[in-house]
């Protein structure tokens, strides 16, 4: 705010001192009042999907609505729980997030070291075949994927929803980028010393990428605990179904029992907003980084 | 080097490379070659697979679904490419000062976006529910009688439309953030020394300073939004009649309800060739407009 200040007091040297305050004041009201409504907008939909998840259902058809209901129940969630394998979905989205997650971080670090140390032909032609692939949307891969797990019998299995999640180009695109900024003389007196690639990747550049190791870590989690497309196409089994997916079968079971709903809704929002709300800085970094969601 | 001469060095070379590469060969690179070659099949994943060469494609010109279903997807990006842009930057240009509870009003704009589209989607019904939802109650305060957002033709896009900008506002915004620090000072010091006003320093030092940023959002963006389907799957099913169908609900009606593998296959393609094509232009005007100078 000092600038402002600055700023009014150059243009206005001959206003009295009480002005130049009010005016102050006034901006100020006016821009923290503006960005205080754009976030109420922002959380006044998550207040009031807690309220209706803690209503009985005649509470959630009444005019004015109540934002904080008259008698508050959380048999919502009992029933919820009772209903559907709320848990198994939680497990699921944890275990293919998190598999998925240390997965890629293996793999991607280790073609990312490849394309960015060692020394073969054609690499740089192999690397660009990567990086084309990231503009192919995966609608069009899609449905080639999915017959490929027809015939695997990967249908409904954790196979099928984690391995071919595993391979897109972009976590190596970004490790590399991020390991081309390691300077070499690093591992250059490492390899004097006598070290291989192995140790060279595992105790020189793997712990120097911790930023953005974090980043894509990060990165994949989200994607893949947020992913619903690919889960809906080969997951019909209840005991298979992560979050997304099982709360769209909530929908179809209870179309306009909103408390109900907004109950599994909130039961599937805590986890990945506590992981955000531990991991913030990352996110920020991955979203600058990438610009994928 | 150890091991960089004959055998070992291709031990080494196989180590790190060959599970990422055979993994992206069999999941992406197979499938990208296969999806081209069912576009000229008529398939239903039972019998085997029936070379028809362009007809897919010709069906596609013909189809009536399609041009409709092209037609709302560039609909919603009219209306959400803009609306989001704006919204975003004045948030962004909001939040560059240097201001109490910055992280907390940007923790606020981006909680929507780690949400899952499903949760949000879900969220954004509940709230357009003619009857109930707190949209149309809050309209109500003024005086207007709120549509039955998603059952109404003439409304369903404009919901999902508000629905995603309200989910994306702050990606782009810190994306928008991101661009604004790299902004340097020196620029608007210089600025204010010559008396400029605040709006001049928007118009001739933000703004042009930031078209790559602009530029990069928009690239992004596009491609995201030519994919739009969670919101439509969750909200509408592509209804009502058919106003809200984007292309890729069609492809997935197409391969996951109608088993139209061939069919569907030859939409992703022309969806990825107005995808290519688009980016290429853009690519091509972005001298106009985008200025690299700082």
């Amino acid at each position: 705010m000092n600038s402002d200040v600055t700023v009014v007091t150059k243009k206005q040297t001959t206003q009295p001192v009480i002005f130049l305050n009010k005016r102050k004041w006034l901006n100020k009201i006016v821009f923290y009042t503006t960005i205080s409504l754009g976030a109420l907008i922002m959380i006044i939909p998550f207040l009031w999907m807690l309220s209706t998840s803690i209503k009985d259902q005649g509470a959630t058809m009444t005019l004015p609505p109540q934002f904080i209901p008259e008698t508050i129940t959380f048999t919502n969630y009992a029933q919820v729980a009772e209903s559907f394998p709320i848990w198994k979905f939680l497990f699921n989205s944890f275990f293919v997030a998190v598999t998925s997650t240390l997965g890629q971080l293996l793999l991607c670090s280790m073609a990312a070291y490849a394309f960015s140390r060692l020394h073969f032909k054609g690499r740089d032609t192999l690397f660009l075949i990567y990086l084309a692939t990231l503009m192919v949307p995966m609608q069009v891969t899609m449905t080639p994927q999915f017959i490929l797990m027809k015939y695997l019998g990967w249908l409904d299995t954790y196979q099928g929803l984690i391995l071919p999640g595993l391979f897109n180009a972009f976590g190596t695109f970004l490790l590399r980028q991020f390991f081309l900024g390691i300077p070499k003389s690093l591992e250059e007196a490492a390899f004097i010393d006598g070290a291989s690639h192995f140790r060279v990747f595992f105790q020189i550049i793997l712990p120097l990428s911790k930023p953005a190791l974090a980043t894509l870590a990060i990165f994949s989690f989200m994607q893949s605990w947020n992913n619903f497309l690919w889960p809906l196409i080969i997951v019909s089994n209840q005991d298979l179904m992560t979050v997304p997916l099982g709360l769209s079968i909530l929908q179809g079971r209870w179309a306009t029992d909103w408390n109900l709903l907004m109950a599994g809704v909130v039961i599937s929002v805590i986890p990945i907003l506590a992981v955000y709300l531990f991991a913030q800085k990352y996110f920020i970094k991955g979203i600058t980084l990438s610009g994928i969601k | 080097m150890v091991g960089d001469k004959g055998w070992k060095k291709w031990l080494v070379i196989s180590f790190f490379l060959l599970p990422n590469f055979i993994g992206f060969l069999v999941f992406i690179g197979i499938p990208i070659l296969t999806s081209l070659g069912l576009s000229f099949t008529k398939w239903d994943l039972l019998s085997t697979p029936e070379f028809i060469g362009f007809d897919n494609y010709k069906g596609i010109i013909e189809d009536t679904e399609f041009w409709s279903a092209l037609k709302n997807t560039l609909l919603f990006i009219i209306a959400y490419l803009p609306t989001v842009l704006i919204v975003a930057l004045g948030i962004a240009m909001l939040l560059n000062k240097n201001m109490k509870g910055r992280a907390f009003f940007r923790a606020a704009y981006f909680i929507p976006v780690v949400s899952s589209w499903v949760a949000v989607s879900l969220i954004w019904k509940w709230l357009f529910n003619p009857a109930y939802g707190l949209v149309n109650y809050f309209l109500s305060w003024f005086g207007f009688v709120g549509p039955d957002w998603l059952q109404d033709p003439q409304w369903a896009m404009i919901a999902i439309v508000l629905t995603s900008v309200w989910k994306d506002t702050g990606f782009v915004m810190v994306l928008f953030l991101a661009g604004l620090q790299n902004i340097s000072e020196t620029y608007y010091e210089a600025a204010e020394i010559d008396g400029a006003s605040p709006i001049k320093k928007f118009l001739h030092i933000t703004i042009p300073l930031l078209t790559p940023t602009t530029f990069f959002i928009l690239i992004i963006s596009l491609i995201n939004s030519f994919q739009v389907f969670d919101q439509v799957m969750i909200m509408t099913e592509g209804g009502p009649a058919g106003s809200t169908t984007v292309l890729v609900q069609k492809i997935y009606n197409h391969a996951f309800r109608y088993f139209e593998m061939g069919y569907a296959s030859a939409v992703s393609w022309v969806l990825f060739l107005i995808i290519f094509i688009v980016t290429l232009i853009q690519n091509r005007l972005q001298k106009r407009w985008v200025d690299y100078e700082q």
